[in-house]
């Protein structure tokens, strides 16, 4: 099992704010102490992402990053770390690379789960067919409204995580981790067997710190990374000192 | 989901798992609603009295004598707020009253439907955010007032192109921070289901309507049908009372500006955009094209999913008029018969000029004239004669 308990997940955009930069971004996040990395493929209209994510795939969408450039990315960052990766992608992208074709290349890659945030239980077939068939995590998520017999029905195809969101909104960085997190955590927990991991408003060690104490197995932290990559040439040394001061040990 | 999610292979509820939730909560209102006695006829009430239908059948006969056949309009520019628009927010937004709902968000393209929005929360005495593209508040000013008077609060997106799809994505991410108090109201048969398949349902008593005035008139159907498609809610409401008939179907796309266009139907390739499977503007890689239309209400680079779905079976035939052509119908429809047509509409009517030559004498066309187009005649004033 390549994700476990007492994770950091950095997210970055695949190609923000450029190729070149971002493979130096993503080699920092995989040598920073992070336990696993979650990327995201750039879309034009991510519905479920707030202005900072928003922003960075527009900015690497400018700089001309593809689909097949976003994998080269992940090529390159496979040939120096084995750190376990998530990818995040629109189901639009999959759907045109070929469903089969983007698994295949996935499995190719090393790539260890996969996804997509707009696609939900009632669409999940025919990538949960090819997920399996070419053994990588089918990642899923849950949210406050998600129901218990829904929560049953997700533990049957879910592996990998769970990525939990415990916000209502869009993804952002948020001043403070609400009370009935640990509810949620725990409710998530007692029906499926797997490690859960929070994401959306994870903005600093301090989260962190709390939703693991809350008894999450991990944190997914964006867009405040993300926030610091504005401009062509960002800040390596203190993207690379937030990551480290995330990890817990 | 109770319902059947699709249409064919298309349609479906792509949207992420913190909004299904809310999506089953609109099916199960829509479900009871429909049905619902009480709802149905306080809603024809208010179709009637407060919308202004049935809206008239109307015998075009100067326009008849120049394309050789007759040619009758279905008046839905007549109706209160200008456009076909109301039928569908009545219905969504005595929906979301009857839910508990205590705000209502909209998004609007060329404002039609968000003033279509704006007059019933008024009525209904619900508050109202709009969200809107920066360059369609631009060039559709009068709607933007109109909003406001209604105590709407019109939001400017100014996110990617500023138009109709910015302000989709921007409502979608507004509504999923407020699932649980918020009702989102659609304008289109686009967006995931239930969205389709309500507005259509709401938007069918157009055909309804036309089909009952032209047997009465003509004791026969029309032969051919034809309305502008843009998320297509105009086209199938007319499309709908005519789909088992031995009709033609016909919907005009944006033909654009000769670079840029809202071709969905016609150019585009099938995709997943906001929250269905249906034809989409798009690249190879699958990132969503900015469309172009002269008309607002058409710039979408998406369509709705029971329009992809008639193309495939050849149900219907879709085809476009470009924003010249569109133009040019605009001033000879007000010309000839005394019409502002919406520019949305003109695109119907410049179809059916450019295509004379392929109606017989014996034939009748009937022509969805979804809107009116005082709210186009600075934009139109702009480009001249």
């Amino acid at each position: 099992m390549r994700f476990g308990s007492n994770f950091v997940m950095p997210f970055l955009v695949l190609g923000d704010p450029n190729y070149s930069t971002s493979l130096k971004l993503l080699r920092i996040a995989a040598e920073s102490g992070a336990n696993a990395l979650e990327l995201g493929f750039a879309f034009s209209d991510p519905i479920a992402d707030g202005p900072i994510i928003q922003a960075a795939n527009y900015r690497a969408l400018s700089s001309g990053i593809t689909t097949e450039k976003s994998f080269m990315l992940l090529k390159e960052l496979r040939k120096h770390s084995d750190i376990p990766i998530s990818i995040m992608v629109s189901m639009n992208m999959v759907f045109r690379y070929g469903i089969a074709k983007f698994y295949n290349k996935c499995k190719t890659l090393g790539i260890d789960a996969v996804l997509c945030p707009d696609c939900p239980l009632e669409e999940i077939g025919e990538l949960l067919a090819e997920s399996k068939k070419n053994k990588i995590y089918q990642v899923f998520m849950v949210a406050p409204s998600t129901s218990s017999k829904r929560l049953a029905e997700i533990s049957k195809h879910a592996s990998g995580y769970i990525y939990l969101v415990t916000v209502r909104g869009t993804t952002g960085i948020r001043k403070s981790i609400s009370k009935e997190v640990a509810g949620l955590i725990k409710k998530t927990k007692s029906s499926i067997n797997l490690p859960v991991y929070v994401g959306f408003g994870i903005s600093s060690r301090q989260h962190v710190k709390q939703v693991i104490e809350m008894g999450a197995d991990g944190a997914i932290c964006g867009s405040a990374i993300v926030k610091m990559i504005k401009a062509k040439n960002p800040p390596l040394e203190k993207v690379r000192k937030f990551i480290k001061s995330l990890s817990l040990d | 989901m109770k319902l059947r999610t699709k249409f064919g292979a298309f349609g479906g509820i792509y949207i992420p798992e913190m909004m299904v939730a809310a999506m089953e909560d609109v099916e199960k209102a829509f479900i009871r609603c429909r049905k619902d006695r009480n709802f149905n006829n306080k809603l024809s009430g208010l179709l009637r009295d407060y919308a202004g239908r049935p809206s008239p059948l109307y015998l075009a006969e100067n326009f008849s004598r120049d394309i050789g056949c007759k040619v009758y309009f279905k008046r839905e520019d007549l109706l209160h707020t200008g456009a076909h628009k109301i039928n569908n927010t009545l219905g969504q937004v005595m929906l979301a009253k009857q839910m508990g709902k205590k705000e209502i968000i909209a998004e609007t393209g060329a404002g039609q439907h968000g003033v279509a929005t704006a007059v019933v929360c008024a009525l209904f005495g619900l508050s109202l955010k709009v969200f809107m593209g920066a360059k369609d508040i631009e060039r559709q000013k009068p709607n933007v007032y109109r909003m406001q008077l209604c105590g709407a609060e019109v939001v400017p997106v100014t996110a990617g192109s500023q138009t109709l799809k910015d302000a989709v994505n921007a409502a979608l991410r507004y509504f999923l921070g407020r699932v649980d108090t918020c009702y989102y109201v659609l304008g289109s048969v686009v967006g995931p289901h239930p969205y389709p398949m309500m507005v259509q349902h709401f938007q069918k008593v157009i055909g309804n309507e036309a089909r009952r005035q032209i047997l009465a008139r003509e004791g026969r159907l029309p032969t051919h049908v034809i309305a502008c498609v843009g998320g297509g809610s105009n086209a199938i409401g007319i499309f709908d009372a005519f789909l088992r008939d031995k009709v033609r179907l016909i919907g005009v796309e944006a033909g654009g500006n000769g670079k840029k266009h809202g071709k969905t139907l016609s150019q585009g390739e099938v995709g997943i955009f906001q929250g269905s499977k249906s034809y989409v503007l798009q690249n190879k890689d699958g990132q969503i094209e900015e469309a172009h239309s002269i008309s607002a209400g058409l710039d979408y680079p998406g369509v709705g999913p029971v329009h992809s779905f008639l193309k495939e079976s050849k149900r219907a035939m879709y085809t476009s008029a470009t924003d010249k052509e569109a133009l040019h119908a605009f001033h000879y429809l007000s010309r000839k018969e005394g019409i502002f047509p919406a520019l949305e509409s003109s695109h119907a009517i410049a179809f059916v000029l450019r295509n004379r030559k392929m109606f017989s004498s014996n034939d009748i066309l009937l022509i969805s004239l979804s809107g009116r187009g005082d709210k186009d005649i600075n934009q139109v004033l702009s480009f001249g004669k």
